[in-house]
């Protein structure tokens, strides 16, 4: 990543419902952003949505002010409830990238690569449907891979160092979240 | 780090020694963040979840009129609470540095008003400091309770929800170990004044706010000294950070100036010169009310919230940014549509929270009744019709009694069933149930204890016996509390036994119906705590053949899990969400929701 350091400029939004673990997700990616030595800004949802609605998280990576995405802006959407994608889709910049928890690839519109996997049946299959959001980002990580034009300010292998940092002293805990992020990730390669 | 845990981060930094708090979103993390680098730098400190934001507040100033520095957060609706002692602490001053965060939420995304906190500060002339980011938010921390000794006033930190709940790459400084000890200097006319000594104490303020607006170390800073320009952008708190990272992008740092204020109020008497002086157009970004764009008095030349330029109400989004920004430099708008809002799919009380079967069993005890509710995740008792009122922290109770006298002057009877949960019932609804017993107001009232402040992240309350750091404290009595009120009527029961729960709650009726207020406390735990320490294995409740479709559980229960298949004209189980708890299975009118048995295995 070293290589294209000092350009590096990524607008990602998180999308999911309450209890999905949205904001797990957008701690982990700041985590490993700054691992890489990257500035990083993220925005959370927390408060009433948290039970089940309508939750978002902004990460921006290089050097921004703002904490919040703009309509138009962002390189990569990660939705984890498909649903979702009629309302956050404009987030997306032309060109961008979505990924989806979806059994069948979402048509979100013109000008936006989609890729989608059944994240929940495959969590529920590995008996964890807790850890969907580690499956959806492990397969996510797998198909817009880390250095490639708007793709990740990261690679598989760094996410997988900062989980290990962040639940490093929780052992079961942490296998079972890096088994998650491995399906997630033999399902996009 | 959060917004949260660096303004945490930067009080403990500074020596702060005293902490109170009561929960509440956008600023709930700081105090357990306090908390956290107080074990991290092993300092003595005295970190508080207080009982409300009054006793809060008061507890912390006491520690600065010792000569101690001290804090105490909580979001702005709290200050309404806390506000009696906030103006007098004003007036009254402190020694030791004094900070109160209150943090606001433009928008708003989490609470009843999207007040602004500043503009209490300059209703009480509390200097006020307003953070654009995290690691600014830090930094004012230490600033903050500097300007407070310098002067001896309590001193405001307002962020907003974009910067509390914000995280950023923060660098630290060393802690600061709280070195002094506690020395009260007794002196009445000041600590105990009465009012012809506040004439005086307001005399000693207004001389005190003009000397903070010369004071260097919170001036408005320059982004772009160089530019030579007739317009001016003057902002403040996460609208700056959106204004500036804007600059860039719309390559507009040569042709207008660009200030973030840093001290809302008092606003620099020498900035306010200087803007006049040397700009025709002022446009003024701050969130929410027009602090800063009130306190420059030249209406002819500033635009801003009051004028109509920037919309009145609402966060200041980005994209709202960039159209004023575009238009004040004269480019073409080519600003995307604003983000979705408000809409997609809407909160829910949790899979197995017991709430949702005590407003089950209120709607069935009471049908035509009128439910008066309060401030916290039972708030979403609205889904299930069983949430009529909805005011502020405490207001269930008083408003359950506002509606039977108003019935009672019209010669109406009507069963009340009014709902509050336990951290609020011992924030604010202790003195109206003292008072609807003096009345003789009928009413039944729930107290939905789970034992935590479950909406803002699991804080303990008054009745768990664990204080902020995890140690143990003196638990609070609830029943012996509700008796001592003067409460007649007082049965606890776990809402989760559905049929007796119903029964209690008509028994409670008849008893409000004669003899005045009946509490019943419905006791059960958290389903998010219970779920954290292991809770209960999916797939336990299966839907047979008896489901008719007639959507009884999905409208009037509404489980997250309970899911209605519109193609197969039946409801089933969401095993992702679903945590077993089985209160359903008492919910379908035919029978159709049962335990999965070892003999009875899905196809």
């Amino acid at each position: 990543m070293s290589a294209d350091a000092p350009v590096m400029r990524r607008q990602v939004v998180l999308s999911g419902v309450g209890g999905q673990g949205i904001l797990f997700l957008s701690r982990l990616l700041a985590e490993t952003a700054i691992a890489c030595g990257f500035p990083v800004l993220t925005s959370e949802t927390h408060g009433m949505a948290q039970r089940g609605g309508v939750v978002v998280s902004h990460l921006k990576v290089g050097g921004f002010d703002s904490p919040l995405v703009r309509t138009g802006r962002a390189d990569l959407l990660l939705v984890l409830k498909e649903e979702n994608v009629a309302l956050h889709r404009e987030f997306l910049a032309d060109g961008g990238t979505l990924v989806v928890n979806a059994a069948v690839p979402t048509d979100a519109g013109p000008g936006v690569r989609v890729h989608a996997v059944d994240a929940d049946a495959l969590a529920l299959s590995a008996g964890a449907p807790l850890a969907v959001n580690l499956v959806l980002l492990g397969f996510a990580l797998a198909r817009v891979a880390g250095g490639t034009p708007g793709g990740f300010f990261c690679t598989a292998g760094e996410v997988r160092e900062a989980l290990s940092r962040r639940q490093g002293t929780d052992g079961s805990r942490l296998a079972a979240s890096l088994s998650a992020l491995d399906l997630g990730i033999a399902h996009g390669t | 780090m959060q917004g949260n845990d660096a303004i945490a981060r930067g009080l403990v930094e500074a020596g702060c020694a005293v902490a109170a708090s009561y929960p509440g979103t956008p600023a709930s993390e700081i105090l357990s963040s306090i908390d956290r680098w107080r074990k991290k730098c092993g300092a003595t400190m005295h970190v508080e979840w207080a009982v409300n934001e009054k006793v809060a507040l008061e507890i912390a100033y006491t520690a600065a009129i010792t000569g101690l520095r001290a804090a105490v957060s909580m979001k702005q609706v709290g200050l309404n609470v806390a506000s009696d002692p906030f103006l007098s602490a004003a007036y009254l001053g402190v020694t030791g540095g004094f900070l109160v965060v209150s943090a606001d939420d433009p928008g708003p995304h989490s609470s009843q008003t999207e007040q602004d906190s500043r503009l209490l500060a300059l209703m009480a002339k509390v200097p006020v400091l307003d953070p654009a980011s995290p690691a600014q938010a830090r930094t004012l921390a230490g600033t903050g309770f500097d300007l407070s000794e310098t002067f001896g006033v309590p001193v405001m930190l307002r962020p907003t929800t974009r910067v509390c709940h914000a995280s950023q790459d923060v660098d630290a400084a060393p802690f600061r170990p709280p070195a002094r000890e506690a020395r009260f200097v007794k002196d009445p006319s000041r600590w105990a004044a009465t009012p012809v000594f506040r004439r005086k104490l307001h005399d000693r303020l207004a001389e005190k706010i003009a000397a903070i607006a010369a004071w260097p170390a919170t001036a408005p800073i320059r982004v772009n000294p160089e530019v030579s320009t007739a317009k001016a952008v003057v902002a403040s708190g996460v609208a700056f950070a959106h204004a500036r990272e804007l600059f860039g992008e719309l390559g507009i740092s040569g042709q207008l100036a660009l200030y973030q204020v840093v001290q809302p109020y008092p606003l620099h008497a020498a900035f306010i010169e200087h803007l006049l002086d040397t700009y025709a157009e002022i446009l003024v970004l701050e969130e929410s009310a027009p602090v800063i764009e009130m306190q420059v008095a030249d209406r002819r030349r500033v635009r801003g919230r009051m004028t109509g330029a920037v919309p009145g109400t609402g966060e200041l989004l980005p994209e709202i940014i960039e159209r004023l920004l575009s238009r004040f430099a004269g480019l073409p708008v080519q600003a995307g549509a604003l983000p979705a809002q408000g809409s997609g799919r809407r909160p829910t009380l949790c899979p197995g929270c017991a709430h949702r079967s005590s407003f089950y069993a209120i709607r069935k005890a009471a049908p035509a009744g009128i439910y008066p509710s309060d401030i916290g995740c039972y708030t979403l008792g609205i889904n299930l019709g069983a949430v009529d009122t909805v005011l502020c922290m405490g207001a269930a109770v008083s408003q359950a009694a506002g509606f039977d006298y108003a019935h009672r002057l019209s010669g109406k009877r009507v069963d009340i069933v009014a709902t509050i949960g336990d951290s609020t019932f011992y924030h604010a609804g202790i003195p109206p149930l003292i008072d609807a017993v003096v009345q003789g107001a009928r009413f039944v009232l729930v107290i939905l204890d789970n034992g935590t402040t479950a909406m803002t992240g699991n804080q303990p309350t008054p009745g768990t016996g664990i204080g902020a750091g995890g140690e143990t404290t003196a638990a609070v009595d609830m029943e012996g509390l509700v008796r001592a009120c003067g409460v007649r009527f007082c049965r606890t029961a776990n809402p989760d036994r559905l049929p007796e729960f119903v029964a209690l709650l008509r028994e409670a009726l008849v008893h409000a119906r004669e003899r005045g207020v009946a509490v019943v406390i419905a006791r059960q735990p958290c389903a998010m705590v219970t779920r954290a320490a292991g809770g209960k294995e999916p797939g336990a409740i299966i839907i047979t053949g008896e489901c008719t479709g007639c959507r009884h559980c999905v409208d009037r229960f509404e489980c997250p899990a309970l899911v209605f298949d519109e193609a197969a004209n039946r409801v089933r189980v969401d095993e992702m969400t679903c945590n077993g708890c089985g209160v359903c299975v008492s919910v379908c009118p035919l029978g159709a929701i049962v335990p999965e048995s070892a003999g009875e295995k899905r196809s």
